[in-house]
């Protein structure tokens, strides 16, 4: 709790803030201008450049901060809580989405083809409709399409991100006690896997794609199926993103077995990550 | 910013910077609420004066100043401005310059994080009020901005919906700071159960925020790809619901009435012991209700959507649940009128404020409760009767606690009195405006005139009036207010440490002005 | 039970009270309504108004004789008792109690309003940006009822019109919905484009009509009359521009017009298999061109820049014929252009193109017969 406060550091002035905001902005004017066709997506990519650049410096004071010993035990507190939140608001992102999903499956397709109180929605606007999910809708929005199997590579990757969490897991340890071979073999385990999973999950994309007409544009079924696992792809892609740096960071011998909080942060990002994607299996693919 | 030579600068008391990057740069908390601050009061002016162009058109019935399409982008932006850009930001400048002062610590746990938080939302709102003037002008969808009609909205859609996703960054980021601080940061001795309770209600309004921003963010990034990317989510012949949306968004939209009160249920909570001369009435219970509105914010979302035909349990459901808010609101209710009870009162503006707040707070909780009525709301839902119940919360509610907390606080942080005069000026104008605004559209509710039209039935006319010529003396109210502030600012009589005499609570043991770093050493808690 | 006998006591004191105050200028109250449904629900909203003031009176009453008696310039010294956990236990309960008193009679009314047996006719309501399509299930009549022309007129900013001379401005259509009073009718609501409310205060209820969905419900309605209502829910530029009229006639009455409508409907399918002359369609276009049309693309064919584009001019328009015929019929997915081939007949779909094609100064002469448009919808 609360300790004596002559030492936590408050930090000088910083430029960065307003970096990140101008990048922000480039960012939302840029894609909003490209979504709406008025330009191309030059500014779009250039605000995410000065994000990029923002990111590097910003994090880069704080790594400098952090090794010259001016974090005590207090400002470490402070990055922990504050990591959990930022994973907390993550969750009800996801949170959203899954609702989503369970909203359709269980109201808005049942009631269209009829059931509970559907009855006169089904009879006088979609008496045609009968496929139950997965569905892409009474209009048969996208076309004929071919529901995604979990037990292919959905499964496989399931299984490489359970063990991506026991080799960052072993990482940490090998990292506590000082093991430091052993916590490069782990993390960089870890890395490949992320790496693994994302290319898994690029093939299968293009396969749903090409070969199954399934896409962004099928109906219900595409729309969640493509923004819970592509959001997730995402997410996982940042996560892979953190753990090289943070490999880099090892290498270079960053973190001491007492004080490694960036790598414990980015740890549970990465449990984090695992733990949506449990979710995403079994009620997306298996369900 | 030279890194390489930053030891430990929290306990030097170094002055700030100089000039514009003072501002842009900081990390001080008093910098950063005041910029909040600031912000929101622009904010304010600029959601005000939308508003009285919407009272202006209707000050009679016939089209005369502007045309439907554009009167519909006022509401909209009139509610988006005033909610994110006015009195959230005014809440987080509170919080910002209070907590830290009265948990006792030396800045807000994430100082860097907390400038990012405040200088994202100038570029937010560049985006969303750019849009008045893109082809096909902004968004016109209501503040709701309900689909499919929200999908038909010009240029300005994607800006839109890019700006609710920088506001709820900062206001996340914001929620964090908040949490950490109070968790985190407290001075030794400060027990949970001995914090002022506009701690305690920003502590559970940060909880809030981060729960159901991301919420929102997910809402609107499923727009965006209903609009550009071909997904079929909120649109039937693909298999999903419009309705759907409106779950999402008042899963988001109801928690954050309560974001929009808690942290004035705080202030309040402040203000009246301090004119009472009496210590809180129920420190505890306060606790407990709040914590239980939270709670109960959760699960009353879909009484916003009564008439979307819901299955009839669930009509039962969120009516019962709706209902159970009133409880823990009447505790708080009853507790404040305790602690006015057998006190020894007197009315400075930060009182009177108060006072009113108790007030017309719980007329608009009573309208609000009339609302959660499913069979009756059937009748009121999207009338003036509506308009008439949160306008009640949220203007002599969220913004006149804010008005009460301004000229409570103004003297530590300027280190001047407010001009008492003119400050018992601007509250006898706005409270007796604030009403005649808004008392009428009750009636107009009632009697069928529905909410977001800009022409109606000549049988209107007459509370039309007199609400608008209550909305301008209201707005013309409200410029007093500002030169008040600018007053105090630039002087007034110095105001002494303590400022009133029943005032309890650390920021008070500061001198008036505080120094840059408040509590350099952790403070002694009793 | 004593206390609810009360509180009705009251209820019907006050509710007296109000209606007597209540001129037609100046109406303050919730309509009482012509269905059942509708009095019970001015009955509970009364009951919970009272309530509510009650409760008002009690806390406020407690404030302000504080505020009164316990002031520092009355020589008030402020007592030091800060908790009372017997005070504070009895007002979490005695909400809790008045509360469940509303809740009973509350959920009596919603069950009745969800009970959809037993109805005697339906008709289908359909929101249309910015009017109302009305479908009689069992009859087979179907129309569209939009704001009555002079309304329309008087409305636009620089009309020059006054709206006061105006006889329930804003409150008018073209085509009222007319039903039969002492049936049970059945409403499905439903949309074509964006969310719409069907309300008529006097019935006692509105109901979002969704696109892609019906939502149901019901009214019986005690005395022929004329109730007149809006649409609730945003809707676009002219949700305040779309009226509800219903008229409640008695049987007799009502089956006349019912007769009446389906010759009228009868003779508008036959008129769709001759030959129209140019003039007769471009008379006709105009008509469907001011009520249908003008709203977005505007009575001068110049459309609102960034919103609805002109046809005046328009490659569309000018171009081959059978791209604007498809516009107009198939409409565009995903913008406010609706599909108009489920909404205007033949003859009038064929007379609105000429018109367009004729106007504005579009030169191009074409005249689109009723038949090309028969054949079209194959
Ligand atoms: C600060 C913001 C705020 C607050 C605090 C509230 C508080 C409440 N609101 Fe309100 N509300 C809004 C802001 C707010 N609201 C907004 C912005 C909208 C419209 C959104 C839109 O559509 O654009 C809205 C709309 C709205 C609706 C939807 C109406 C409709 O569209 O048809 C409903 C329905 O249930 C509702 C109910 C309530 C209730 C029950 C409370 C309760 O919390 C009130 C509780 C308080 C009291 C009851 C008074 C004090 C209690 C006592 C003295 C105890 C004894 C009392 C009894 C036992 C009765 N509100
Ligand atoms: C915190 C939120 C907040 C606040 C403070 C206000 C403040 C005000 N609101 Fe609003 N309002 C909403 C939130 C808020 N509102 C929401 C959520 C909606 C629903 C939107 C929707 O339907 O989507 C709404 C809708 C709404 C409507 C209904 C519109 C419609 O349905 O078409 C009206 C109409 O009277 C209205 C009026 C006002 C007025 C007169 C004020 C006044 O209190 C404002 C006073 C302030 C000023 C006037 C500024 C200060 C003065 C100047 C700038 C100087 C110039 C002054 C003069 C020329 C006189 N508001
Ligand atoms: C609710 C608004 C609305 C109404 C009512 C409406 N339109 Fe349109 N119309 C549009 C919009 C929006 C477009 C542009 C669609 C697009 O993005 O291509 C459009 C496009 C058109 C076009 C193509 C113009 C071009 O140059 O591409 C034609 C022709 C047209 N409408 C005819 C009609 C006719 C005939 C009617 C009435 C029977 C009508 N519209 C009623 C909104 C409307
Ligand atoms: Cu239709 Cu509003
Ligand atoms: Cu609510």
């Amino acid at each position: 709790m609360a300790h004596a406060q002559t030492d936590y550091y408050v930090p000088h002035g910083s430029h960065w803030p307003i970096v990140g905001s101008i990048g922000l902005f480039t960012t939302a004017i840029g894609a909003a201008t490209w979504m709406n066709g008025q330009a191309g997506p030059w500014l779009f990519y250039a605000g995410l450049a000065v994000i990029i650049f923002m990111m590097f410096g910003w994090f880069g004071t704080v790594i400098h901060e952090s090794l010259s010993g001016m974090y005590n035990r207090q400002v470490d507190h402070s990055f922990r809580q504050g990591m959990m939140w930022f994973i907390f608001s993550e969750v009800m992102f996801f949170a959203a989405f899954f609702g989503v999903l369970f909203y359709a499956r269980n109201f808005s397709v049942p009631w269209l083809l009829g059931m509970g109180s559907g009855l006169s929605t089904h009879e006088v606007l979609w008496p045609a409709y009968n496929q139950a999910w997965p569905t892409n809708g009474p209009a048969d929005v996208g076309g004929d399409f071919e529901a995604m199997r979990a037990w292919g590579i959905p499964a496989l990757n399931t299984l490489i991100l359970l063990s991506s969490g026991v080799t960052v897991t072993l990482a940490h340890w090998a990292l506590k006690s000082g093991e430091r071979g052993k916590l490069i073999l782990w993390l960089g385990a870890t890395v490949a896997l992320g790496a693994t999973f994302l290319g898994f999950q690029a093939y299968e994309y293009i396969h749903a794609y090409h070969e199954m007409n399934l896409t962004l544009h099928t109906g219900i079924y595409g729309s969640t199926f493509f923004m819970l696992t592509g959001f997730h792809g995402l997410h996982v892609t940042i996560g892979t993103i953190m753990l090289l740096v943070i490999l880099l960071r090892c290498l270079k011998g960053h973190f001491t077995p007492d004080e490694h909080f960036a790598f414990e942060a980015v740890a549970w990002y990465w449990h984090f990550v695992d733990v949506v994607w449990l979710g995403l299996f079994i009620f997306v693919y298996v369900l | 910013m030279s890194t390489a030579t930053a030891t430990h600068d929290a306990h030097e008391d170094h002055g700030p910077a100089k000039g514009l990057m003072r501002w842009i740069t900081t990390t001080n908390h008093k910098d950063i609420g005041t910029l909040y601050l600031i912000f929101a009061l622009i904010m304010f002016m600029i959601g005000g004066a939308m508003a009285m162009v919407i009272r202006a058109e209707l000050f009679q019935p016939g089209m005369q100043l502007v045309d439907p399409a554009f009167f519909n982008q006022m509401t909209t932006v009139h509610a988006l401005v005033m909610i994110f850009g006015g009195v959230m930001p005014a809440f987080t400048g509170l919080a910002n310059w209070l907590i830290p002062m009265m948990i006792g610590a030396p800045d807000m746990a994430l100082p860097r994080m907390n400038n990012w938080s405040f200088w994202i939302l100038p570029f937010a709102f560049t985006l969303l009020l750019s849009t008045l003037f893109m082809d096909g002008g902004g968004p016109a969808a209501g503040w709701t901005m309900y689909p499919p009609l929200v999908l038909q909205t010009g240029d300005a859609f994607p800006f839109m919906i890019l700006s609710i996703h920088m506001m709820g960054i900062s206001s996340i980021m914001g929620s964090i700071n908040v949490i950490v601080t109070i968790m985190n940061m407290r001075a030794p001795g400060m027990t949970l159960m001995k914090m002022p309770l506009f701690v305690w209600t920003w502590l559970i309004t940060a909880y809030l925020l981060i729960a159901t921003m991301p919420v929102l963010a997910g809402a609107v990034t499923m727009l965006l790809t209903d609009k550009f990317f071909g997904t079929s989510f909120f649109s039937a012949a693909g298999g999903g619901d419009p309705v759907l949306y409106q779950h999402v968004f008042w899963f988001f939209g109801h928690p954050e009435v309560y974001i929009l009160i808690l942290p004035a249920f705080g202030i309040i909570s402040q203000i009246i012991p301090t004119f009472a001369r009496k210590p809180l009435f129920g420190y505890s219970s306060m606790v407990y209700a709040t914590a239980s509105i939270a709670f109960l914010s959760f699960i009353v979302w879909a009484h916003h959507m009564f008439t979307v035909g819901m299955p009839t349990a669930g009509e039962l459901f969120f009516m019962y649940a709706t209902m159970m808010i009133a409880v823990p609101t009447g505790v708080k209710v009853f507790n404040w009128v305790s602690t006015m009870w057998k006190g020894s009162m007197t009315f400075e503006t930060p009182m009177l404020f108060a006072i009113a707040f108790v007030f017309l707070f719980t007329i608009g909780g009573f309208s609000g409760l009339m609302l959660a009525i499913a069979p009756a709301d059937f009748q009121y839902h999207d009338t003036y009767f509506v308009v008439a119940h949160f306008h009640y919360v949220l203007v002599s509610g969220a913004v006149f606690s804010i008005m009460a907390a301004v000229y409570y606080w103004l003297p530590k942080w300027t280190g001047h009195m407010y001009d008492e005069k003119l400050g018992k000026l601007h509250f006898w104008l706005s409270a007796i405006s604030m009403n005649v605004l808004f008392f009428p559209q009750h009636f107009l509710g009632l009697a069928g005139m529905p909410r977001r039209i800009p022409d109606y039935s000549v049988q209107f006319t007459g509370f039309n009036q007199i609400s608008s010529i209550g909305g301008f003396v209201f707005g013309l109210s409200q410029v007093l207010f500002c030169y008040i502030v600018y007053k105090t600012i630039k002087g007034g009589q110095p105001a002494s440490e303590k400022v009133w005499e029943g005032a309890q609570g650390l920021e008070w043991t500061l001198p008036s002005p505080p120094p840059y770093h408040s509590f350099v050493e952790a403070p002694a808690i009793k | 039970m004593k206390r609810s006998t009360a509180v009705k006591g009251v209820t019907t004191l006050a509710s007296l009270l109000l209606a007597e105050s209540a001129s037609a200028e100046y109406r303050l109250n919730m309509t009482q309504g012509v269905t059942p449904i509708s009095h019970d629900v001015y009955d509970l909203h009364m009951t919970i108004l009272w309530v509510c003031v009650a409760i008002g009176i009690v806390v406020f009453g407690a404030m302000f004789y504080a505020v009164y008696k316990h002031r520092k310039s009355k020589g008030a010294v402020a007592a030091n008792f800060h908790e009372s956990t017997f005070a504070e236990f009895a007002w979490t309960i005695v909400p809790i109690l008045i509360l469940v008193s509303m809740a009973i009679p509350a959920t009596k009314t919603l069950l009745a309003m969800d009970d959809l047996s037993d109805s005697d006719m339906t008709i289908k309501v359909t929101g249309i940006q910015w009017k109302w399509k009305y479908d009689y299930l069992d009859d087979g009549i179907s129309f569209i009822s939009s704001l009555a022309p002079e309304h329309n007129q008087a409305r636009q900013r620089d009309s020059g019109i006054d709206v006061t001379k105006i006889e329930n401005y804003l409150l008018e259509v073209d085509h009222p919905v007319v039903v039969p009073v002492g049936k049970k009718i059945r409403f499905l609501t439903t949309a074509n484009d964006v969310i719409h409310s069907w309300w008529v205060p006097a019935l006692g209820w509105k109901k979002d009509a969704i696109p892609g969905f019906i939502n149901e419900m019901w009214a019986r309605i005690d005395k022929p009359g004329v109730y007149r209502g809006q649409c609730a829910e945003l809707c676009g530029k002219d949700h305040g521009f779309m009226p509800i009229v219903v008229v409640a006639k008695n049987e007799s009455d009502y089956r006349d017009w019912v007769a009446m409508k389906k010759q009228e409907q009868a003779d508008a399918l036959a008129s769709a298999d001759r030959a129209w002359s140019k003039d007769e369609l471009m008379k006709k276009g105009a008509q469907v061109y001011a009520t249908s049309c003008a709203a977005c693309h505007q009575a001068n064919g110049q459309g609102l820049p960034g919103a609805f584009p002109a046809l005046a001019g328009s490659a569309l328009v000018k171009g081959p014929v059978e791209g604007h015929i498809d516009r107009v019929m198939n409409g565009k997915q995903g913008t406010a252009m609706a599909a108009f081939a489920g909404l205007l007949s033949d003859v009038e779909i064929a007379a609105v193109i000429t018109y367009e094609r004729n106007s504005f100064g579009n030169d191009t002469g074409d005249v689109v017969q009723p038949a090309t448009i028969k054949a079209a919808r194959k």
